[in-house]
């Protein structure tokens, strides 16, 4: 088994004095996509913001391709390969949508993705490239946050909650797009809180509890009663 | 005729304050700090200039090319290793601190070139002028406006058309997310207080020709481009030129109805257009 | 044994800090008799710089008004001073009460119209009307214009007999101008009003939230710091005998030098203040010759303190021994019964 491209190796993280990981073991599989699903406030937030360097940890607690990032700073990290979507969307509202989306290609690593593929994938964000990007609706601002993560050209890619405010319709359609999103060997890690989509997806799962590891399996084969125990901490 | 006379170059006067405020709004804008030893670093490269003439014999407009890297190379150092650890929630830390810097400024040119005024001679430059119907336009006035529109055209230009201005635009918006995006805040802060004081030079420079400074002035220009800035509404260069302009306008007419009311009467149009419009006349972003 | 909880806002040390405070505040008063003119003056000067100190810091620390305009106040009161008791012959400590009154009451429509600005732009609008004020008073030729005036010599004389009973009525009126503050600011934090400050210091959002009518407060603060820092600069030109717009509407003698006390000392703290003061003249008494070189010192020790240790001295004393001396916390202390 060739070694994960991303592994936490008991990953505590802190906000000021209040802990919100305790000793999370974790690791992703090259070309892999990994599911993470857990309540509200169960860390699955804070766990893709200390992968990505906006919360500072010990070095050797996050390894990526085998080098020690777990107190690299932000842009480091997104220069070796790592994109994330991040929660809420966040895009920028003084950039209009093709501007979001040159910034994002700001890092500048060789593959497939460039501002004409991701138009390809997303047709409607062409039509609306010299607007504002906040003046697009939740499922578009969707698209151009995960096209802004991809014109990174990343490795691994890491989608926080991509459903979170969208209408059904929507997520199934962005749902949809994912597999052609992350064909070719790109990892991905998708944080989650519909299990059903996350599953769906994904060919492994691991489940957060109040900053714990509480469960880790193959999507195919965890049960619901596993999934419903670890998710609620419940015996 | 004295009132015509007096729009026009409280007009012109007006692209001097607008230079002044430029670097100020730029600064705000991409990092929300507001810079109290502004005026004082105005000074300081009115000062560079002064020495730049002398030690190398040559026209004060030649050695905007000594001070604008010099002074850009200040605000870089400046910005990373003092303005960037006062960043953050707390007002307090980054207004203590350039007050402090404003002090340390001043009395290190007291110190330097002691408390003489100073002027820098551009030669025929400052008398020449040019006829425009029954006025008469000093040329150094009208250059200075212009190099004041030009800047400003200039800084709208990178910020909203060069990767470095996406780069501005986008960590002012959200510095985490743009950290995502290869961004490193700390340099792009020190590119955009490099890029401020560069504006500041060129404002020092045409200051020190046009009137004799001391190292006590820096105040009074914080002072015209805070009100620069305020008047204009923030968040918008172009509104700080007609800021400046409005600032300008009302000093000049103040002075023509009575000489020791000119700064009283800017200061009572800022203070109108606080009282009436908060925010100013065309403002982007709140403060 | 049975033990009880006990609330207290006092401890130990803030007792011992009282005793001693009241033993040093007696000897103080008693300064005419033991202390040199030169050294009277001193600390009349020192206990001015205190009142302005502990009044900038309830404006900045806790109101979260950071100003670098009190020195409108400052000068107002000092030509309020000059104006009553040259025009309206009014007595002297009449007159510094009185513009105390008036010094609160121009505040009003100065906040009114200031008050727009936030953060650092509301600090350099302060500045702006401190400009505006010595613009004015520059203008009234009755007071000298531009260069000033000085106050007259039966006014002097009016206020007591003989030249030391003068210096000591002068030296009085500092320490008490002190003593009033400093008591006025800790009474004020102990209160209501003191807790709702403290509140909105620590987070405007959570107390606007609770119903606390921040607006109202920080006008309040505003306009009761800005009526006592004229009562101050009424005494601080008192003992100058001169006025003169530059002199009264100073930025560095009133704020410059007043902000590097309170951030030097400890900012927010009501402790903080009095260790600034005696720094700030530690300093000033050893390194003045130097001029320039004292105040870029200056400078960079208040850059340094707010980088390194924002707490400043006081607040690096307090939070490594947990002191406090005046007594504003509540403490859980345990009662035993025996």
């Amino acid at each position: 088994m060739p070694d994960p491209i991303l592994k936490l190796n008991g990953l505590d993280a802190f906000y000021g004095d209040f802990q919100a990981l305790y000793g999370v073991e974790l690791s992703v599989h090259e070309g892999e996509v990994l599911a993470i699903i857990g309540a509200n406030g169960a860390g699955k937030t804070t766990m893709l913001r200390s992968i990505s360097g906006l919360i500072a940890n010990d070095a050797a607690q996050i390894s990526y391709r085998g080098q020690q990032i777990g107190n690299a700073r932000p842009d480091v990290v997104a220069q070796m390969g790592l994109a994330m979507v991040p929660e809420g969307r966040q895009l920028f509202p003084s950039l209009s949508v093709e501007e979001n989306l040159m910034i994002g290609g700001r890092v500048n690593r060789k593959g497939p993705w460039n501002l004409r593929r991701v138009y390809d994938l997303f047709p409607i964000l062409e039509e609306r490239r010299a607007q504002a990007s906040t003046s697009l609706s939740g499922g578009q601002q969707q698209m151009v946050a995960i096209g802004r993560a991809l014109m990174s050209n990343p490795d691994l890619i890491m989608f926080d909650e991509i459903s979170l405010g969208l209408a059904p319709v929507i997520i199934r359609d962005i749902y949809k797009a994912l597999p052609g999103i992350v064909g070719g060997g790109m990892s991905a890690v998708i944080v989650e809180q519909d299990i059903t989509k996350a599953l769906a997806v994904s060919s492994r799962v691991y489940c957060l509890q109040e900053g714990r590891v509480s469960l880790e399996g193959r999507s195919d084969t965890v049960s619901r009663d596993e999934i419903a125990r670890a998710y609620f901490g419940v015996e | 005729m004295d009132f015509v006379n007096a729009l026009v170059q409280g007009t012109l006067l007006g692209g001097l304050y607008a230079l002044f405020a430029a670097g100020l709004s730029l600064i705000f804008g991409v990092m929300r700090l507001v810079n109290i030893a502004h005026g004082d670093l105005i000074v300081l490269a009115a000062y560079l200039g002064l020495t730049t003439t002398v030690a190398l014999g040559v026209h004060p407009l030649v050695a905007l090319i000594v001070v604008v890297p010099a002074m850009a190379g200040i605000g870089y150092v400046l910005q990373r290793a003092v303005l960037n650890h006062t960043l953050g929630d707390d007002i307090l830390p980054p207004l203590l601190v350039t007050f402090g810097l404003s002090v340390i400024i001043q009395n290190a040119l007291l110190e330097g070139y002691s408390a003489d005024p100073q002027k820098m001679d551009a030669g025929a430059l400052e008398t020449a002028s040019v006829a425009l119907g029954p006025l008469s336009l000093g040329v150094l006035p009208l250059l200075t406006f212009a190099i004041a529109v030009a800047v400003i055209a200039g800084l709208q230009w990178c910020f909203y058309r060069t990767p470095l201005g996406r780069a501005f635009r986008a960590t002012s918006d959200n510095q985490d997310i743009a950290q995502l995006m290869g961004l490193n805040k700390r340099h792009v802060f020190g590119l955009a207080m490099a890029l401020a004081l560069a504006v500041t030079a060129v404002a020092g420079i045409l200051l020190g020709i046009r009137t004799s400074f001391d190292p006590s002035v820096g105040g009074g220009r914080l002072i015209f481009g805070f009100e620069a800035v305020i008047i204009g509404g923030l968040g918008n260069l172009w509104g700080t030129l007609v800021g400046g302009v409005i600032l300008g306008v009302a000093q000049t007419v103040g002075a023509t109805i009575n000489p020791g009311w000119q700064l009283l009467a800017g200061h009572i149009a800022f203070l109108v257009i606080l009282a009436v419009r908060p925010n100013g006349l065309f403002p982007r972003i709140s403060a | 044994m049975s033990t009880d909880i006990r609330i207290s806002r006092t401890s130990n040390a803030a007792k011992v800090a009282a005793v001693l405070g009241a033993l040093i505040v007696v000897i103080l008063i008693a300064a005419p008799y033991w202390a040199g003119r030169a050294d009277l003056r001193l600390m009349g000067e020192i206990f001015l710089y205190l009142a302005l100190a502990s009044l900038w810091n309830l404006l900045a620390g806790y109101a979260g008004l950071v100003s670098v305009g009190q020195q409108a106040y400052v000068g107002f009161g000092g030509y309020m001073l000059f104006a009553l008791t040259i025009f309206a012959g009014l007595p002297p400590l009449v007159a510094i009460a009185l513009a105390g009154l008036l010094g609160a009451l121009i505040s009003i429509p100065v906040a009114a119209l200031i008050f727009r600005l936030r953060g650092a732009y509301f600090a350099i609008g302060t500045w702006v009307m401190a400009e505006v004020f010595r613009l004015v008073f520059a203008q009234v030729s009755a007071l000298g214009g531009g260069s000033g005036t000085s106050l007259p010599t039966d006014i002097v004389r009016s206020m007591a007999d003989g030249r030391s009973a003068r210096e000591a009525l002068s030296y009085w009126l500092a320490l008490g101008a002190a003593l009033i503050v400093v008591t006025a600011v800790y009474l004020l934090l102990r209160s209501r009003k003191g807790l709702a400050l403290t509140a909105i210091r620590d987070n405007e959002l959570a107390s606007a939230s609770l119903g606390i009518d921040i607006w109202r407060t920080k006008f309040f603060v505003y306009v009761v710091t800005s009526g006592l820092t004229a009562i101050v600069g009424a005494l601080i030109f008192l003992q100058k005998l001169r006025i003169s717009p530059d002199a009264a509407f100073s930025v560095n003698d009133w704020t410059a030098f007043v902000i590097f006390i309170v951030v030097i000392g400890g900012i927010g703290t009501i402790e903080g203040p009095i260790i600034g003061t005696i720094v700030f003249f530690l300093l000033r008494e050893t390194l003045a010759d130097l001029g320039t070189i004292y105040l870029m010192v200056l400078g960079l020790v208040a850059i340094v303190v707010m980088l390194k240790a924002p707490q400043g001295v006081w607040g690096f004393i307090r939070h490594r021994f947990d002191l406090q001396l005046f007594p504003l916390g509540y403490r859980v202390e345990r009662s035993k019964d025996s």
